[in-house]
Protein backbone atom coordinates (compact mmCIF):
# COMPACT_ATOMS: atom_id res chain seq x y z
CA UNK A 1 0.00 0.00 0.00
CA UNK A 2 1.40 3.45 -1.27
CA UNK A 3 2.38 5.54 2.45
CA UNK A 4 0.45 8.96 2.59
CA UNK A 5 -2.64 10.72 4.19
CA UNK A 6 -5.46 11.96 1.83
CA UNK A 7 -5.80 15.92 1.98
CA UNK A 8 -9.43 17.00 1.44
CA UNK A 9 -11.73 15.36 -0.88
CA UNK A 10 -10.69 13.39 -3.96
CA UNK A 11 -11.67 15.19 -7.20
CA UNK A 12 -13.66 12.98 -9.55
CA UNK A 13 -14.44 12.97 -13.11
CA UNK A 14 -15.97 10.44 -15.18
CA UNK A 15 -14.27 9.45 -18.62
CA UNK A 16 -16.70 8.59 -21.43
CA UNK A 17 -15.44 10.53 -24.10
CA UNK A 18 -12.27 11.68 -25.46
CA UNK A 19 -13.62 15.28 -23.94
CA UNK A 20 -13.23 13.79 -20.71
CA UNK A 21 -9.67 13.08 -21.15
CA UNK A 22 -8.75 16.62 -21.53
CA UNK A 23 -10.85 17.35 -18.93
CA UNK A 24 -8.71 14.77 -16.71
CA UNK A 25 -5.67 16.66 -18.08
CA UNK A 26 -6.80 19.99 -17.27
CA UNK A 27 -7.92 18.69 -13.09
CA UNK A 28 -4.52 17.15 -12.70
CA UNK A 29 -2.90 20.45 -13.88
CA UNK A 30 -5.03 22.18 -11.15
CA UNK A 31 -4.60 20.39 -8.96
CA UNK A 32 -0.69 19.62 -9.29
CA UNK A 33 -0.15 23.58 -9.06
CA UNK A 34 -2.45 23.53 -5.79
CA UNK A 35 0.31 20.84 -4.61
CA UNK A 36 3.30 22.80 -5.81
CA UNK A 37 5.03 20.27 -8.71
CA UNK A 38 7.28 21.91 -10.22
CA UNK A 39 6.65 22.72 -14.08
CA UNK A 40 8.60 19.42 -14.97
CA UNK A 41 6.86 17.19 -12.66
CA UNK A 42 3.34 18.88 -13.38
CA UNK A 43 4.06 17.76 -17.28
CA UNK A 44 5.13 14.45 -16.26
CA UNK A 45 1.65 14.02 -14.23
CA UNK A 46 -0.38 15.54 -16.80
CA UNK A 47 1.09 13.42 -19.28
CA UNK A 48 0.95 10.11 -17.49
CA UNK A 49 -2.76 10.92 -16.60
CA UNK A 50 -3.62 11.58 -20.18
CA UNK A 51 -2.41 8.38 -21.07
CA UNK A 52 -4.28 6.33 -18.67
CA UNK A 53 -7.36 8.17 -18.79
CA UNK A 54 -6.79 7.15 -23.03
CA UNK A 55 -6.22 3.75 -21.92
CA UNK A 56 -9.17 3.76 -19.69
CA UNK A 57 -11.48 4.64 -22.10
CA UNK A 58 -10.08 2.58 -24.81
CA UNK A 59 -9.34 -0.27 -23.64
CA UNK A 60 -11.33 -0.31 -20.02
CA UNK A 61 -14.54 0.97 -22.09
CA UNK A 62 -15.10 4.18 -19.95
CA UNK A 63 -14.71 4.51 -16.56
CA UNK A 64 -13.95 6.92 -13.24
CA UNK A 65 -10.87 9.46 -12.42
CA UNK A 66 -10.50 10.43 -9.06
CA UNK A 67 -7.51 12.86 -8.01
CA UNK A 68 -6.07 13.22 -4.58
CA UNK A 69 -4.27 15.72 -3.15
CA UNK A 70 -1.60 13.36 -0.13
CA UNK A 71 0.87 14.40 2.09
CA UNK A 72 3.46 11.79 3.60
CA UNK A 73 4.69 13.70 6.42
CA UNK A 74 7.47 15.35 4.69
CA UNK A 75 6.32 16.20 1.40
CA UNK A 76 2.84 16.94 -0.65
CA UNK A 77 1.93 14.91 -3.88
CA UNK A 78 -0.52 14.00 -6.03
CA UNK A 79 -2.63 11.14 -6.01
CA UNK A 80 -4.66 9.67 -9.15
CA UNK A 81 -6.76 6.87 -9.36
CA UNK A 82 -8.42 5.02 -12.62
CA UNK A 83 -11.14 2.51 -12.48
CA UNK A 84 -12.50 0.42 -15.15
CA UNK A 85 -14.71 -2.25 -15.32
CA UNK A 86 -13.20 -3.44 -18.61
CA UNK A 87 -12.48 -6.73 -19.81
CA UNK A 88 -9.21 -6.33 -17.66
CA UNK A 89 -5.26 -7.00 -18.80
CA UNK A 90 -4.32 -10.46 -19.33
CA UNK A 91 -0.50 -10.26 -19.53
CA UNK A 92 0.37 -7.71 -17.22
CA UNK A 93 4.22 -8.10 -18.42
CA UNK A 94 3.30 -8.23 -21.79
CA UNK A 95 1.13 -4.88 -21.77
CA UNK A 96 3.96 -3.34 -19.93
CA UNK A 97 6.95 -3.74 -22.54
CA UNK A 98 7.73 -0.77 -24.66
CA UNK A 99 6.20 -0.90 -27.99
CA UNK A 100 3.41 -3.82 -27.33
CA UNK A 101 -0.08 -2.08 -28.26
CA UNK A 102 -3.34 -3.95 -28.98
CA UNK A 103 -4.69 -0.93 -30.14
CA UNK A 104 -2.76 1.20 -32.78
CA UNK A 105 -0.88 3.64 -30.64
CA UNK A 106 3.06 3.77 -29.93
CA UNK A 107 2.97 0.96 -27.11
CA UNK A 108 4.58 3.28 -24.68
CA UNK A 109 1.68 4.61 -23.11
CA UNK A 110 1.71 2.23 -19.81
CA UNK A 111 4.91 1.67 -19.60
CA UNK A 112 5.79 5.13 -19.85
CA UNK A 113 2.81 6.32 -17.63
CA UNK A 114 4.95 4.37 -15.11
CA UNK A 115 8.40 5.85 -15.58
CA UNK A 116 6.76 9.51 -15.24
CA UNK A 117 5.28 9.00 -11.95
CA UNK A 118 7.05 7.98 -8.52
CA UNK A 119 4.60 5.17 -7.49
CA UNK A 120 2.58 2.96 -9.41
CA UNK A 121 -0.06 0.72 -8.78
CA UNK A 122 -2.62 -1.38 -10.95
CA UNK A 123 -4.75 -4.21 -10.13
CA UNK A 124 -6.05 -6.26 -12.91
CA UNK A 125 -6.73 -9.61 -14.29
CA UNK A 126 -8.68 -11.18 -17.12
CA UNK A 127 -12.56 -10.18 -16.42
CA UNK A 128 -12.36 -7.88 -12.97
CA UNK A 129 -11.53 -4.68 -14.59
CA UNK A 130 -8.78 -2.59 -14.37
CA UNK A 131 -7.68 0.15 -11.28
CA UNK A 132 -4.26 2.37 -11.86
CA UNK A 133 -3.08 4.13 -8.91
CA UNK A 134 -0.21 6.62 -9.76
CA UNK A 135 1.67 8.98 -7.08
CA UNK A 136 3.93 12.27 -7.81
CA UNK A 137 5.63 14.02 -4.75
CA UNK A 138 6.69 17.22 -5.03
CA UNK A 139 10.81 17.93 -4.68
CA UNK B 1 -48.27 23.57 -14.49
CA UNK B 2 -51.05 25.02 -16.56
CA UNK B 3 -53.70 27.44 -15.89
CA UNK B 4 -57.30 26.66 -16.18
CA UNK B 5 -59.36 28.33 -18.63
CA UNK B 6 -61.15 30.69 -16.08
CA UNK B 7 -58.43 31.47 -14.49
CA UNK B 8 -56.76 32.27 -17.65
CA UNK B 9 -59.21 34.44 -18.75
CA UNK B 10 -59.10 36.18 -15.35
CA UNK B 11 -55.62 36.56 -15.71
CA UNK B 12 -55.75 37.94 -19.56
CA UNK B 13 -58.83 40.80 -18.59
CA UNK B 14 -56.31 41.61 -15.49
CA UNK B 15 -53.46 42.10 -17.62
CA UNK B 16 -55.35 43.73 -19.83
CA UNK B 17 -57.23 46.50 -18.39
CA UNK B 18 -54.20 47.62 -16.42
CA UNK B 19 -51.57 47.13 -19.14
CA UNK B 20 -49.59 49.94 -18.81
CA UNK B 21 -49.38 49.61 -15.19
CA UNK B 22 -48.33 46.20 -15.27
CA UNK B 23 -45.47 46.63 -17.56
CA UNK B 24 -44.24 49.87 -15.87
CA UNK B 25 -44.00 48.10 -12.73
CA UNK B 26 -42.52 45.22 -14.56
CA UNK B 27 -39.90 46.76 -16.46
CA UNK B 28 -39.20 48.93 -13.03
CA UNK B 29 -38.40 45.22 -11.43
CA UNK B 30 -36.49 44.05 -13.79
CA UNK B 31 -34.16 47.30 -14.94
CA UNK B 32 -33.05 47.30 -11.17
CA UNK B 33 -32.00 43.80 -11.52
CA UNK B 34 -29.89 45.05 -15.17
CA UNK B 35 -28.42 47.84 -13.55
CA UNK B 36 -28.73 49.67 -17.02
CA UNK B 37 -27.03 46.84 -19.12
CA UNK B 38 -30.82 47.04 -21.37
CA UNK B 39 -32.07 50.51 -21.68
CA UNK B 40 -35.50 51.30 -20.86
CA UNK B 41 -37.09 51.22 -23.73
CA UNK B 42 -35.57 48.43 -25.29
CA UNK B 43 -36.67 46.51 -22.66
CA UNK B 44 -40.05 47.82 -21.98
CA UNK B 45 -40.74 47.24 -25.94
CA UNK B 46 -39.50 43.50 -24.87
CA UNK B 47 -41.88 42.96 -22.06
CA UNK B 48 -44.64 44.35 -23.32
CA UNK B 49 -44.68 42.32 -26.52
CA UNK B 50 -44.30 39.06 -23.92
CA UNK B 51 -47.36 41.01 -22.20
CA UNK B 52 -49.12 40.91 -25.04
CA UNK B 53 -48.51 36.89 -25.73
CA UNK B 54 -49.89 36.44 -22.93
CA UNK B 55 -53.09 38.06 -23.08
CA UNK B 56 -53.54 36.69 -26.36
CA UNK B 57 -52.99 33.19 -25.05
CA UNK B 58 -55.38 33.54 -22.21
CA UNK B 59 -58.23 35.02 -23.94
CA UNK B 60 -58.23 31.79 -26.03
CA UNK B 61 -58.84 29.92 -23.12
CA UNK B 62 -56.39 27.74 -20.91
CA UNK B 63 -52.34 28.60 -20.78
CA UNK B 64 -50.65 26.08 -21.41
CA UNK B 65 -46.90 26.41 -22.60
CA UNK B 66 -47.40 22.47 -24.48
CA UNK B 67 -50.43 23.07 -26.62
CA UNK B 68 -50.91 24.53 -29.78
CA UNK B 69 -52.00 27.55 -29.40
CA UNK B 70 -49.32 28.61 -27.02
CA UNK B 71 -46.95 28.81 -30.00
CA UNK B 72 -46.85 32.71 -29.86
CA UNK B 73 -46.08 32.87 -26.44
CA UNK B 74 -43.14 30.25 -26.68
CA UNK B 75 -41.91 32.22 -29.94
CA UNK B 76 -41.93 35.20 -27.85
CA UNK B 77 -40.15 33.66 -25.15
CA UNK B 78 -37.38 31.76 -26.90
CA UNK B 79 -37.04 34.85 -28.84
CA UNK B 80 -36.25 36.94 -25.41
CA UNK B 81 -34.12 34.54 -24.08
CA UNK B 82 -32.07 33.73 -27.35
CA UNK B 83 -31.62 37.71 -27.65
CA UNK B 84 -30.61 37.85 -23.45
CA UNK B 85 -28.35 34.95 -24.29
CA UNK B 86 -26.34 36.23 -27.39
CA UNK B 87 -25.89 39.52 -25.26
CA UNK B 88 -23.99 38.39 -22.56
CA UNK B 89 -26.99 38.63 -19.52
CA UNK B 90 -26.62 35.43 -17.27
CA UNK B 91 -29.37 32.70 -17.13
CA UNK B 92 -30.49 34.23 -13.81
CA UNK B 93 -30.68 37.35 -15.23
CA UNK B 94 -33.12 35.95 -18.20
CA UNK B 95 -35.08 34.07 -15.83
CA UNK B 96 -35.84 37.13 -13.40
CA UNK B 97 -37.27 38.70 -16.09
CA UNK B 98 -39.73 36.36 -16.25
CA UNK B 99 -40.28 36.10 -12.66
CA UNK B 100 -40.35 39.67 -12.04
CA UNK B 101 -44.12 39.19 -13.35
CA UNK B 102 -44.87 37.76 -10.34
CA UNK B 103 -44.08 40.71 -8.39
CA UNK B 104 -46.27 43.39 -10.50
CA UNK B 105 -49.08 40.86 -10.60
CA UNK B 106 -48.97 40.69 -6.48
CA UNK B 107 -49.41 44.02 -6.35
CA UNK B 108 -52.35 44.26 -8.70
CA UNK B 109 -54.11 41.55 -6.84
CA UNK B 110 -53.14 43.04 -3.22
CA UNK B 111 -54.33 45.99 -4.42
CA UNK B 112 -57.81 44.42 -5.71
CA UNK B 113 -58.29 42.56 -2.54
CA UNK B 114 -61.30 40.04 -3.04
CA UNK B 115 -62.56 36.54 -2.35
CA UNK B 116 -60.05 34.16 -4.86
CA UNK B 117 -56.98 36.50 -4.88
CA UNK B 118 -54.93 34.21 -3.20
CA UNK B 119 -56.23 31.17 -4.94
CA UNK B 120 -55.71 33.10 -8.10
CA UNK B 121 -52.47 34.19 -7.57
CA UNK B 122 -50.58 31.11 -6.72
CA UNK B 123 -52.16 29.80 -10.21
CA UNK B 124 -50.71 32.64 -11.43
CA UNK B 125 -47.55 31.70 -10.06
CA UNK B 126 -47.65 28.73 -11.09
CA UNK B 127 -47.60 29.40 -14.66
CA UNK B 128 -45.00 32.17 -14.57
CA UNK B 129 -42.85 29.53 -12.66
CA UNK B 130 -43.48 27.17 -16.07
CA UNK B 131 -42.55 30.11 -18.04
CA UNK B 132 -39.56 30.94 -16.34
CA UNK B 133 -38.32 27.33 -16.75
CA UNK B 134 -39.14 27.48 -20.37
CA UNK B 135 -36.75 30.93 -20.62
CA UNK B 136 -34.41 28.59 -18.97
CA UNK B 137 -34.20 26.10 -21.43
CA UNK B 138 -33.82 28.30 -24.72
CA UNK B 139 -31.34 29.92 -22.40
CA UNK B 140 -29.36 27.00 -22.37
CA UNK B 141 -30.24 25.49 -25.69
CA UNK B 142 -28.83 28.91 -27.21
CA UNK B 143 -25.26 28.78 -25.08
CA UNK B 144 -24.91 25.25 -26.31
CA UNK B 145 -25.23 26.09 -29.53
CA UNK B 146 -22.98 28.85 -29.21
CA UNK B 147 -20.38 26.77 -27.91
CA UNK B 148 -20.90 24.10 -30.11
CA UNK B 149 -20.22 26.86 -33.78
CA UNK B 150 -17.27 28.26 -31.33
CA UNK B 151 -15.82 24.60 -30.87
CA UNK B 152 -16.07 24.87 -34.73
CA UNK B 153 -14.43 27.80 -35.70
CA UNK B 154 -11.55 27.03 -33.13
CA UNK B 155 -11.24 24.05 -34.96
CA UNK B 156 -10.84 26.47 -38.10
CA UNK B 157 -8.82 29.45 -36.66
CA UNK B 158 -6.41 27.17 -34.72
CA UNK B 159 -4.70 25.44 -37.91
CA UNK B 160 -3.01 27.72 -39.76
CA UNK B 161 -0.23 27.18 -42.06
CA UNK B 162 2.16 30.22 -42.34
CA UNK B 163 5.04 30.63 -44.97
CA UNK B 164 8.01 32.07 -43.24
CA UNK B 165 10.24 32.19 -46.11
CA UNK B 166 10.49 31.10 -50.03
CA UNK B 167 9.73 27.74 -49.80
CA UNK B 168 9.64 27.13 -45.83
CA UNK B 169 6.07 26.83 -44.33
CA UNK B 170 5.55 26.41 -40.75
CA UNK B 171 2.32 25.37 -38.46
CA UNK B 172 2.05 26.70 -35.06
CA UNK B 173 0.27 24.52 -33.22
CA UNK B 174 -1.68 25.44 -29.94
CA UNK B 175 -3.70 23.42 -27.64
CA UNK B 176 -5.41 20.21 -27.54
CA UNK B 177 -4.30 18.00 -30.73
CA UNK B 178 -6.59 15.30 -30.86
CA UNK B 179 -7.43 13.35 -33.55
CA UNK B 180 -9.60 15.42 -35.26
CA UNK B 181 -7.28 18.91 -34.74
CA UNK B 182 -4.50 16.59 -36.10
CA UNK B 183 -6.06 15.18 -39.42
CA UNK B 184 -7.35 19.06 -40.19
CA UNK B 185 -3.50 19.50 -39.58
CA UNK B 186 -1.86 16.99 -41.85
CA UNK B 187 -4.60 17.82 -44.66
CA UNK B 188 -3.41 22.20 -44.36
CA UNK B 189 -0.12 21.01 -44.11
CA UNK B 190 0.12 18.90 -47.25
CA UNK B 191 -2.02 21.07 -49.37
CA UNK B 192 0.15 23.93 -48.51
CA UNK B 193 3.27 22.01 -49.51
CA UNK B 194 1.24 20.86 -53.08
CA UNK B 195 0.20 24.75 -53.16
CA UNK B 196 3.05 26.59 -52.39
CA UNK B 197 5.93 24.00 -53.72
CA UNK B 198 7.98 24.52 -50.56
CA UNK B 199 10.52 21.40 -49.35
CA UNK B 200 10.53 22.54 -45.64
CA UNK B 201 7.93 22.35 -43.05
CA UNK B 202 8.37 23.41 -40.10
CA UNK B 203 5.79 21.46 -36.98
CA UNK B 204 5.86 24.21 -33.64
CA UNK B 205 4.11 22.34 -30.70
CA UNK B 206 5.24 25.76 -28.47
CA UNK B 207 1.62 25.81 -27.86
CA UNK B 208 0.78 22.34 -26.86
CA UNK B 209 0.58 22.00 -23.42
CA UNK B 210 1.77 18.52 -23.10
CA UNK B 211 2.57 15.98 -25.38
CA UNK B 212 1.64 12.39 -24.98
CA UNK B 213 2.09 9.44 -27.02
CA UNK B 214 -1.22 10.42 -29.12
CA UNK B 215 -0.27 13.78 -30.13
CA UNK B 216 3.67 12.26 -30.28
CA UNK B 217 2.19 9.36 -32.71
CA UNK B 218 -0.32 12.36 -34.65
CA UNK B 219 3.09 14.54 -35.35
CA UNK B 220 5.37 11.72 -36.31
CA UNK B 221 2.55 10.42 -39.15
CA UNK B 222 2.11 14.21 -40.21
CA UNK B 223 5.55 13.96 -40.82
CA UNK B 224 5.79 10.87 -42.39
CA UNK B 225 2.91 11.71 -44.59
CA UNK B 226 5.12 15.25 -45.57
CA UNK B 227 8.17 13.04 -46.09
CA UNK B 228 6.26 10.95 -48.81
CA UNK B 229 5.64 14.17 -50.62
CA UNK B 230 9.53 14.83 -50.79
CA UNK B 231 8.85 18.01 -48.21
CA UNK B 232 11.26 17.80 -45.10
CA UNK B 233 10.09 18.41 -41.57
CA UNK B 234 11.04 20.01 -39.11
CA UNK B 235 9.87 20.23 -35.42
CA UNK B 236 10.38 23.46 -33.02
CA UNK B 237 9.48 24.94 -29.85
CA UNK B 238 10.26 21.74 -27.59
CA UNK B 239 10.48 23.24 -24.05
CA UNK B 240 12.49 21.33 -21.09
CA UNK B 241 9.70 19.77 -19.34
CA UNK B 242 8.31 18.36 -23.03
CA UNK B 243 11.68 17.14 -23.53
CA UNK B 244 12.36 15.51 -20.29
CA UNK B 245 8.49 13.86 -20.62
CA UNK B 246 9.32 12.98 -24.17
CA UNK B 247 12.34 10.90 -23.00
CA UNK B 248 10.74 9.40 -19.94
CA UNK B 249 8.03 8.52 -22.47
CA UNK B 250 10.09 6.63 -24.29
CA UNK B 251 9.22 8.42 -27.69
CA UNK B 252 11.62 8.03 -30.42
CA UNK B 253 11.36 11.07 -33.29
CA UNK B 254 14.10 8.71 -34.93
CA UNK B 255 16.68 11.10 -37.52
CA UNK B 256 13.59 14.08 -37.25
CA UNK B 257 15.31 17.35 -36.87
CA UNK B 258 13.59 18.83 -33.71
CA UNK B 259 15.25 22.31 -32.70
CA UNK B 260 14.19 24.38 -29.17
CA UNK B 261 12.77 27.35 -30.96
CA UNK B 262 10.90 28.21 -34.36
CA UNK B 263 13.98 31.05 -35.21
CA UNK B 264 16.39 27.35 -34.32
CA UNK B 265 14.44 25.74 -36.93
CA UNK B 266 14.00 28.28 -39.64
CA UNK B 267 17.82 29.06 -39.37
CA UNK B 268 18.60 25.48 -39.81
CA UNK B 269 16.22 24.95 -42.69
CA UNK B 270 17.77 28.45 -44.34
CA UNK B 271 21.39 26.83 -43.67
CA UNK B 272 20.09 23.43 -45.37
CA UNK B 273 19.06 25.28 -47.74
CA UNK B 274 21.64 27.16 -49.15
CA UNK B 275 20.84 31.02 -47.71
CA UNK B 276 23.36 32.84 -46.30
CA UNK B 277 22.73 34.59 -42.65
CA UNK B 278 25.02 36.83 -41.50
CA UNK B 279 24.78 39.35 -38.72
CA UNK B 280 25.29 43.16 -39.86
CA UNK B 281 28.27 44.66 -38.22
CA UNK B 282 27.54 47.85 -36.52
CA UNK B 283 29.08 51.50 -37.02
CA UNK B 284 31.06 51.49 -33.92
CA UNK B 285 32.53 48.14 -34.96
CA UNK B 286 33.35 49.65 -38.52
Amino acid sequence: MTAGVDLGHPQAQAIQSDEDVVRVRQLVRTVAVAAKLSLVDQTKLVTAASELARNTLVYGGGGTVEVTTVDNGRRRGVRILFADSGPGIVDLDLALTDGYTTGGGLGLGLSGARRLVDEFEIDTGAGKGTRVTVTKWAR
Amino acid sequence: MALGAEASGRLAALLRDNAEQVTKRWTEIVAASLRGRLSQAELRRQLEELHRALVATGEQGTIDLDTEHATELRAVLAELSRGWARQGFSATETAIAVFALKDALLELIEARGGEGALRDYVAFAGLIDQMGLFTFESFVRTRESLIADQAEQLLELSTPVVKLWEGVVAVPLVGTLDSARAQVVMERLLQTLVDTGSPYAIIDITGVPAVDTQVAQHILKTVVAARLMGADCIISGIRPQIAQTIVALGIEFGDIATKASLADALRHVLRLSGVETARRQSRRDA
